[in-house]
């Protein structure tokens, strides 16, 4: 078995993985534009910010200009998850394939394109992409991943020893329903109400009316994943009073979406929560406003 | 008569411009921006729109230069209500304070500064131009009736009605002002912070479900505060909304929530949303949506300084 690592989708995050793994293993870039394949050839990778080193990494907007791989990192935003997967079917029928995705559901995509095995993964690390060819590590928080359906356990267990021997940080668990929803009521909450206000993710979640609301807005999640019967990994209540301590101000990508007037993640964040709701008849009004009101944010682009 | 409009924006404008065509109503005007008070005595107040009209209120920037008057009326911004007319209230020591304004608490703001107090809500709607020169966009009614708990005599409402009526701004006097004051209060609040937030006009949120679904819930909510204080709704704000929503009527309309958005100036919605969640807590009534939409409008204000 060899002992390469695919990244597939290099924004901040891909190109973080890819990075990083490239220390400790061989690291192939799969593009979506053949400019940025060609500026990963020809200039590598560079790190700044919290780490600070550069990396030779392979790269090509073909699965078949590629070499197989033994682990695929899919890491694209959800907008370009389907044609990215599209591009991997039939395609190295020995690699695991890991989704590093914002809300709920990536797993399935991948699943209808190959029978890889998977693994689920969420993470809490965050970046800057300046160029192709150069990612600033701001947050180095953890990354975590478990199986998904059948995986072998053992073999989370090398994705993350990988991760971790590249210098990222990461836990593996059995099962990540508990992290993944974890997120996913932090995201669908705190992405929202940043979108909205055009606030960063600063003392304003944690105290006050705005505070009060993101309390409520967590609860209302909590009660869909009782509902779930998915225990959590972390309160995200906590998390959010943890993430607004640390003194830098994230700037959340929902936030960053609509102050582009690009299309957001708002569909695979909030309405995996607001669909997951609604099929076991949990009630869910402030997050349904939450949806509402940034969909109608990305219709007034037009 | 002696009439002072206190806070002469486009509403303020309307109803001095009228008042002031009367021969037996002497009309002061008094707002802070001294280029508008300085255009209205250079040249007079000047509508145009809906009425033509150019008359000639007395204006001043100096609260100090009014003189005993009869009748405040006061269109204001909700959130200058209180500075306003603590400036103005020597003017009002023998006279009745009348509000003419958005949202729901002004009166009770007035209400600290002036003894007898008017509760009233207006619906006609302009946009200053120019310093002197009001656009007026919508005709429409004004209802005024005694603010309960320092109410002015009946008589003196009618008084004001009648010289407002005859200006050319149709007014009712009336024993219980709150169902108009909380339909236009149920509409603004349902609807105005929506277009804020999202920066669609009335008729585009209107036309999308999962909005309009929202804008019932906040409704909804308004309707229970409403009715847990007896106070009966003179017409349905679901009517309304949808009637504003036609393209033939406001559909392109942006609200002065969004335009207030646009240019980072701070908004009403503390006596909007921020009002019905205060009589809601009041009268046991929970209002979690109001709430919501109150909070992230005050987040987006904190935005524009953090």
């Amino acid at each position: 078995m060899t002992d390469r690592v695919c990244v597939v989708g290099a924004g901040a995050i891909g190109s973080l993985f890819a990075a990083h793994l490239a220390r400790v293993c061989e690291v192939s870039v799969l593009c979506r534009r053949a400019e940025h394949a060609q500026a990963l050839r020809r200039d590598g990778l560079r790190v700044s910010g919290r780490h600070d080193f550069h990396v030779s990494v392979e790269a090509g907007v073909s699965a078949a200009e590629l070499a197989e791989p033994w682990l695929v990192i899919v890491a694209t935003k959800a907008a370009g998850l389907e044609g990215a997967v599209r591009a991997l079917a039939g395609h190295w029928p020995g690699a695991a394939v890991m989704t590093v995705l914002n809300g709920l559901g990536a797993e399935r995509v991948v699943r209808a394109h190959g029978s890889w095995p998977l693994i689920s993964a969420v993470t809490f690390m965050s970046g800057t992409k300046h160029s192709d060819t150069h990612v600033e590590y701001i947050l180095d928080t953890e990354t975590w991943l478990g199986p998904w359906e059948d995986t072998p356990f053992a073999l989370v267990q090398r994705a993350h020893d990988a991760i971790v021997a590249g210098g990222l940080e990461a836990e593996a668990l059995p099962d990540l329903r508990p992290a993944q929803w974890s997120k996913l009521i932090f995201n669908a909450t705190v992405n929202g109400v940043a979108a909205l206000t055009g606030l960063r993710h600063d003392f304003h979640f944690a105290e006050g009316p705005l505070g009060e609301l993101v309390h409520d807005l967590v609860d209302e999640g909590k009660a869909v994943a009782r509902a779930a019967d998915v225990p959590l990994h972390d309160d995200p209540w906590e998390m959010n009073v943890l993430a607004t301590k640390r003194g830098h101000a994230h700037y959340p990508s929902m936030l960053e979406d609509v102050d582009r007037g690009r299309p957001t993640e708002v569909e695979l964040i909030n309405g995996s929560l607001v669909r997951e709701a609604r099929e076991r008849d949990v009630p869910l009004p402030l997050h349904e406003a939450v949806y509402a009101l940034v969909r109608g944010r990305e219709a007034s682009y037009a | 008569m002696r009439v002072c409009v206190v806070g002469c924006g486009a509403v303020g404008s309307l109803f001095a411009a009228n008042l002031a065509q009367l021969d037996d109503v002497e009309v002061w005007a008094y707002d802070l921006a001294r280029d508008h008070v300085d255009a209205i005595n250079e040249y007079g107040l000047r509508l145009s729109g809906a009425g033509e009209i150019r008359s000639r209120p007395r204006a001043t920037a100096d609260a100090g230069e009014l003189p005993a008057c009869d009748f405040g009326i006061v269109a204001t911004k909700a959130m200058h209500t209180s500075a306003a007319v603590a400036a103005a209230a020597h003017a009002f020591r023998d006279g009745c304070v009348a509000s003419v304004q958005n949202g729901i608490g002004n009166e009770e703001a007035i209400a600290e500064h002036v003894a007898r107090v008017i509760r009233g809500t207006t619906f006609p709607a302009g946009k200053l131009v120019e310093p002197g020169h009001v656009q007026w966009d919508v005709k429409g009614d004004t209802t005024l009736g005694p603010f309960e708990p320092q109410p002015a005599p009946q008589d003196e409402i009618e008084r004001l009605a009648d010289a407002c009526t005859r200006g050319g701004m149709p007014t009712r006097a009336v024993s219980d002002a709150r169902g108009p004051q909380w339909r236009k209060l149920i509409f603004n609040a349902a609807t105005n912070p929506l277009g804020a937030l999202t920066r669609l006009t009335h008729g585009r949120v209107c036309e999308r479900p999962d909005l309009r679904a929202l804008v019932t819930g906040l409704v909804d909510e308004g309707k229970a505060v409403a009715g847990a204080q007896g106070i009966g709704l003179d017409a349905d704000p679901e009517e309304l909304i949808d009637h504003a929503a036609r393209r033939d009527v406001a559909y392109e309309h942006k609200a002065s929530m969004l335009q207030d958005v646009e240019a980072k100036r701070a908004t009403e919605v503390d006596f909007l949303n921020g009002g019905i969640v205060r009589f809601g807590r009041e009268h046991g009534v929970p209002t979690p949506l109001n709430g919501a939409i109150w909070a992230l409008v005050k987040g987006l204000e904190a935005s524009w300084t953090s």
